[in-house]
């Protein structure tokens, strides 16, 4: 039918729209030449070996740090408010979650830009630290949602159940809890790893001298002989976050099957 | 004092009264019923014994000690959820052996006894089968092992058979008798289902609006409730007004209006009758005799069931119809008589 050919039609070229600009980056990348254009000059693995540089090790190490840093503190702030909104019946929470998820709305540049104010009114220095400050701002909304989801589907019984099978409560967190939110706790840290990771704007305002992985490729744009450098840097960096996605987004739907019956 | 103690226990939630100063004594050994209609607060006074509610007045205690201040995982007692609660992500085997690490046994102990708890539960063979792979009776069976194997001293079950299909409910009520005969531990189980209350307890505590109306043996309760509201929970009742002309050593004597003057025995009134005042005649739709002398009616509707089979019967100055057991006789013309052994007398609520 028609209409169906056009659809066809029209998913194809969303695809083509969505990932050919990625592939670009894999194809340079292994392009033996300087220069970003057609046609391609041949075969090379220079460019990634050229990735053996120390401030870029450096900035690696600073991402990584950073990255982790704020996907604990992220993944352990939304737990125990998710937690919260979940077990008890508390007043304000639907109002609590809007302003918690209201950084979600804010353009990050305007983050950038009042965390940075913010600071330096306070008269603190700009550090990896306040990196993490404001990647909280941006994930924590994040884990909060992951995490919900899971408390939701998770019958309040079991962990009196346990109780009531002569366990007590960190007895039950291990044996019960745990295991049960284990994949929503490891999706919440998978997501917010890769958010904090990837994040430019915010740490662009936020590094000060200890420049992030992005930060870092940003400065190196500068000059045109890096490219090639920072596109086979961008193809590493994207080959992991797409593992890494996939992995979260595996273990967020592996769910807690619901009972068959009861409530 | 029994086994199991519950005195003058209250529970408000956010100031509505949800348990009302009930008063519960069961003996070590019995099969016991809490019958009750939807929202009477029965899963509120289980969920007190268990620990998971605390009163806010009164006094709960199991074999002699005071339990108001030992958390659940230390009390005597284990609870067959409403929702059966089975762990999903252990299986049949590790769910029933949960509750057994403190005691830690032996593996080949712990062995030992989950699979005599799969054998009593009938489920011999499906240790290892996933949680999320069993039946609704079988999950009911797995939630029963998990708590049984611990041996507690008063097994609390909140209406375990409600979620199960009709067949499946009787078959799990004979079986749920047979089990608890062989292990001889107090079971308090929890419904709203009338038939199941009667046919598998040794006593029935009947609750409405958070207070206990009647305690008695299932036959008792059945014979001679103590109020219009426990009568007519409990099966189908007819009732009708009388007032009490006179107490004696032969009975109590009443004017009931249609059915004329009728002496009943003494210990067919309820306690607390006094000559003069108003009351209710009961009488169970299976007592009624169709007989050559008597108040006569005509017959409006029938009802084929079987065994169970009845039949309603208009009589003349009286709103509601009366009931009757059995087939009817043919014609639409019957007499009725009410065989004053039969009848019960109890106050007048309103
Ligand atoms: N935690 C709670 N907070 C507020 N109200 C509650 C709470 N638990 C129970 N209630 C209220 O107390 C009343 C009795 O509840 P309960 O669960 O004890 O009834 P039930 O007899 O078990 O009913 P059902 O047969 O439907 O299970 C209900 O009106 C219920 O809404
Ligand atoms: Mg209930």
């Amino acid at each position: 039918m028609k209409s169906s050919r056009l659809l066809f039609g029209y998913a194809l070229a969303y695809l083509a729209f969505l990932y050919v600009p990625v592939l670009v980056l894999p194809l340079f990348s292994l392009n033996n030449s300087a220069f970003i254009a057609f046609p391609l000059a041949g075969f090379t693995t220079r460019w990634y070996a050229g990735l053996a540089d120390s401030a870029l090790q450096h900035a690696l190490v600073n991402s990584l740090k950073v990255g982790i840093a704020t996907a604990l503190i992220s993944t352990l702030l939304g737990l125990t408010a998710a937690r919260a909104v979940t077990r008890y019946r508390l007043r304000g929470a639907n109002a609590a979650l809007g302003v918690i998820s209201l950084p979600l709305f804010i353009p990050d540049i305007v983050l950038g830009i009042s965390l940075l104010l913010l600071l330096g009114t306070l008269g603190l220095p700009l550090s990896l630290a306040s990196v993490v400050l404001g990647h909280l701002l941006i994930c924590v909304p994040f884990s909060l949602t992951v995490l919900i989801a899971r408390f939701e589907g998770f019958d309040r019984n079991l962990e009196e159940a346990s109780a009531d099978l002569g366990e007590d409560g960190w007895m039950t967190f291990w044996r019960v809890t745990l295991p049960l939110m284990l994949p929503g706790i490891v999706a919440s840290l998978l997501l917010t790893f890769i958010t904090s990771f990837d994040e430019f704007l915010v740490a662009y305002f936020l590094s000060g001298t200890e420049a992030t992985l992005p930060v870092y490729i940003w400065s190196q744009l500068r000059f045109p002989a890096r490219l090639p450098m920072v596109l086979a840097l961008g193809t590493l960096i994207l080959a992991v976050s797409v593992v890494l996605v996939i992995f979260a987004e595996k273990l967020r739907n592996q769910g807690v099957k619901k009972p068959v019956v009861g409530a | 004092m029994s086994f199991l103690s519950v005195s003058k226990v209250s529970k408000a939630f956010g100031g509505n009264t949800v348990v009302d100063a009930v008063d519960l004594d069961v003996e070590r050994g019995t099969f016991f019923a809490l019958l009750g209609p939807s929202g009477c607060g029965k899963t509120t006074l289980l969920r007190m014994i268990a620990g998971f509610e605390t009163p806010d007045s009164g006094t709960i205690s199991i074999d002699g000690e005071v339990m108001n201040a030992v958390p659940p995982h230390q009390r005597p007692t284990n609870m067959v959820f409403q929702s059966y609660a089975i762990f999903p992500h252990l299986n049949v085997f590790d769910n029933i052996a949960y509750g057994l690490r403190q005691l830690r046994l032996p593996r080949e102990e712990l062995r030992r006894r989950v699979e005599t708890m799969l054998a009593t539960v009938r489920l011999e063979g499906l240790g290892g089968r996933a949680a999320d792979q069993l039946s609704g009776g079988q999950r009911q069976r797995v939630a029963l092992a998990r708590a049984l194997v611990r041996e507690p001293k008063v097994l609390l079950l909140d209406e375990p058979l409600g979620a199960l299909d009709k067949r499946l409910r009787e078959a799990m009520q004979i079986e749920l008798r047979t089990i608890q005969r062989k292990v001889g531990i107090t079971f308090l189980l929890v419904t709203h289902d009338q038939e199941e209350a009667l046919s598998l307890s040794d006593r029935v505590a009947v609750m409405s609006g958070g207070r206990i109306l009647q305690v008695a043996s299932p036959r008792e309760l059945y014979q001679r409730p103590n109020c219009r509201e426990v009568a007519s929970f409990i099966g189908e009742m007819n009732f009708f007004h009388a007032s009490v002309k006179d107490i004696g050593e032969k009975g109590v004597t009443v004017n009931a209006g249609l059915l004329g003057n009728i002496t009943l025995p003494r210990a067919n009134a309820a306690n607390g009758i006094k000559t003069g005042d108003t009351i209710l005649l009961a009488i169970r739709p299976e007592q009624v005799r169709v007989a050559s002398e008597g108040v006569t009616g005509e017959i409006i509707t029938q009802t084929f069931l079987g065994e169970r089979s009845h039949f309603h019967v208009k009589i003349a100055g009286r709103t509601a119809p009366v009931a009757v057991s059995g087939h009817p006789p043919p014609g639409s013309a019957v007499t009725l008589a009410f065989p004053p052994e039969n009848l019960i007398g109890l106050p007048s609520s309103d």
